[in-house]
């Protein structure tokens, strides 16, 4: 789940300052569970545009914001809402923005900050537990990453700012090294945390990121 | 190379001879107005064996303390040369590191440094490419003549390499761990987080004997009681108990900074007649024209050692 955060709405005004009329892209997918690009949160934005004196020329939700070929598909089903638009605001993750931008010609803008790659706790809770390094170490943390869930990122065990089990930075974090050590306890497998973990390669994927699978390699209708 | 002759007996040396090693710190400042850090280098420079210099200190940008150490150095003193994780990737370490050796400086202290968020640049990227423990490996690697990057250098350096240990963390445990991965990554000696119960300290010391690595026990001045309770609430990693705590309430109006250097004083005699650590390193935070005060009651006089 991509978690994102909506922009105060005077900010959005301002990305919107020289278009009059502005057509919508909301996300079916995570942007809907963030409550930040489903139907209620595109209704409840074009009644704020309009009561701005925007004109909303229309909207449209696809399944999929970052699925580029559905948001054209989208897009072209959308033709004439789209065409009388000065400006599309995407109500979607910094990817589902960037589809938009590749099925249309006219200015985009984000509605969205796109904070992180998060976990959903329970409706409505959000927590980063992966961090895409490319190069994944669960295996010898005890299935809980110490990239993600220590504020350092570090391998090689708790930093001095650990207390009781707790994060410097927020008394409310749990320290990611305090979990991995009591879960590899648990499993009887410390000897995995004394071991030394030589500095990552942070290049595993080397940015941006690309990857095509071997099947669509082969020929047919791949690249 | 040439050797760049120590004006004073390393680190290395001091520890190796036997030697109680006494250690101040110097914490630079913000901005380019180093005189009175000067005039506490030449204060401290005769009076103890070496001196700490840290490295944005808090996450707080300051004078640097690769240029503090060489000034430590042109003003006869000894550095002990803090390095962080936080602000600079392997490349930039390693390119440090040079510059370091060529220089002379032989005593590195590795951290891994502290959260940007606890500092006074919170936007700032962390940087963290790598840990206490990996640096520690680094500084090996660099040793046996080679960077990270598993590339050749033209020659090989050599440091005094060391490292920090918190014996009143809690859970003590995964601190253990760590502090083993330290001396297998190559750590020679250690300094700790602040220690005030020297009961706890003494137990600690007891595990950690076990281990070929000397110690020096660290000890921050206290300057007043409310500075105590105040390390207790929110500085991991840091206890001060309860009878410190009484004893700093107690001071006349005015005296608490004498009853802080006393019972500094008092922990140093203890840890030399007690034989619990190899060392001590004092930390007298902001208040570093104190440190002679603080030897002489603890009538500890290098150059009678």
């Amino acid at each position: 789940m991509i978690v994102t955060r909506q922009k105060p709405f005077e900010v959005i005004l301002k990305e919107l300052e020289d278009s009059k009329s502005v057509f919508l892209v909301g996300c079916g997918d995570c942007a809907t569970v963030c409550e930040t690009g489903g139907e209620d949160q595109v209704k409840e934005m074009t009644e704020k545009l309009k009561s701005e004196g925007k004109e909303v020329t229309g909207s449209v939700i696809p399944e999929t914001g970052c699925h580029e070929l559905d948001v054209k598909k989208e897009f072209r089903a959308h033709k004439d809402e789209l065409e009388k638009a000065k400006a599309v605001l995407v109500m979607s993750c910094g990817a589902g923005c960037q589809s938009a931008r590749e099925g249309t010609e006219k200015p985009v803008f984000p509605a969205n900050d796109t904070l992180f790659l998060g976990n959903v706790l329970r409706v409505g809770q959000f927590e980063e537990k992966c961090r895409l390094c490319g190069d994944c170490l669960l295996d010898i943390t005890g299935g809980i990453c110490p990239i993600a869930r220590c504020h350092k990122g570090i391998l090689n065990g708790p930093c001095g700012g650990t207390n009781e089990g707790k994060c410097e930075v927020d008394p409310e974090k749990d320290c990611a090294w305090t979990l991995i050590y009591q879960q590899l306890e648990k499993e009887g497998k410390i000897d995995k945390m004394r071991a030394y973990q030589p500095p990552k390669n942070w290049n595993a994927v080397l940015k941006p990121g690309r990857l095509v699978l071997e099947r669509q390699k082969g020929g047919g209708k791949g690249e | 190379m040439s050797e760049i002759k120590h004006a004073k007996p390393s680190i290395e040396e001091i520890l190796n001879s036997g030697k109680f090693l006494v250690s101040g710190e110097i914490g630079p400042p913000k901005g380019p107005d180093i005189e009175e850090m000067k005039e506490h280098i030449e204060l401290l420079k005769d009076r103890v064996h070496a001196m700490n210099i840290t490295d944005n200190q808090s996450s707080v940008m300051r004078y640097p303390s690769l240029a503090t150490a060489l000034l430590i150095k042109e003003a006869g003193g000894e550095p002990n040369l803090q390095v962080t994780c936080r602000d600079r990737n392997r490349m930039a370490i390693e390119a440090d590191l040079l510059f370091a050796y060529t220089r002379g400086i032989r005593g590195v202290l590795c951290l891994t440094g502290d959260s940007v968020p606890v500092g006074d640049h919170k936007d700032a990227k962390p940087v963290f490419d790598i840990d206490s423990v990996q640096l520690l490996n680094l500084m090996r690697t660099m040793e046996e003549g080679k960077d990270l990057g598993g590339n050749e250098m033209n020659a090989p350096v050599k440091f005094f390499k060391g490292a920090i240990v918190t014996p009143e963390a809690v859970p003590f445990e995964p601190q253990l761990i760590k502090f083993e991965k330290k001396v297998e990554a190559g750590a020679e000696w250690f300094q700790t987080q602040a220690i005030y119960d020297m009961n706890n300290f003494a137990k600690f010391m007891k595990t950690a004997r076990d281990y070929p690595v000397k110690i020096q026990a660290g000890l921050v001045l206290l300057v007043s009681a409310g500075m105590a309770r105040y390390m207790n609430g929110n500085v991991p990693g840091v206890f001060v108990p309860d009878d410190l705590i009484d004893e700093m309430a107690s001071a006349e109006k005015g005296k608490a900074l004498d009853t802080g250097i006393k019972i500094m004083a008092r922990q140093i005699k203890q840890i030399r007649e007690e034989d619990l650590a190899d060392g001590v390193h004092i930390m007298a935070i902001g208040k570093e024209g104190v440190v002679p005060r603080i030897l002489e009651e603890a009538e500890l006089d290098i150059t009678q050692l």
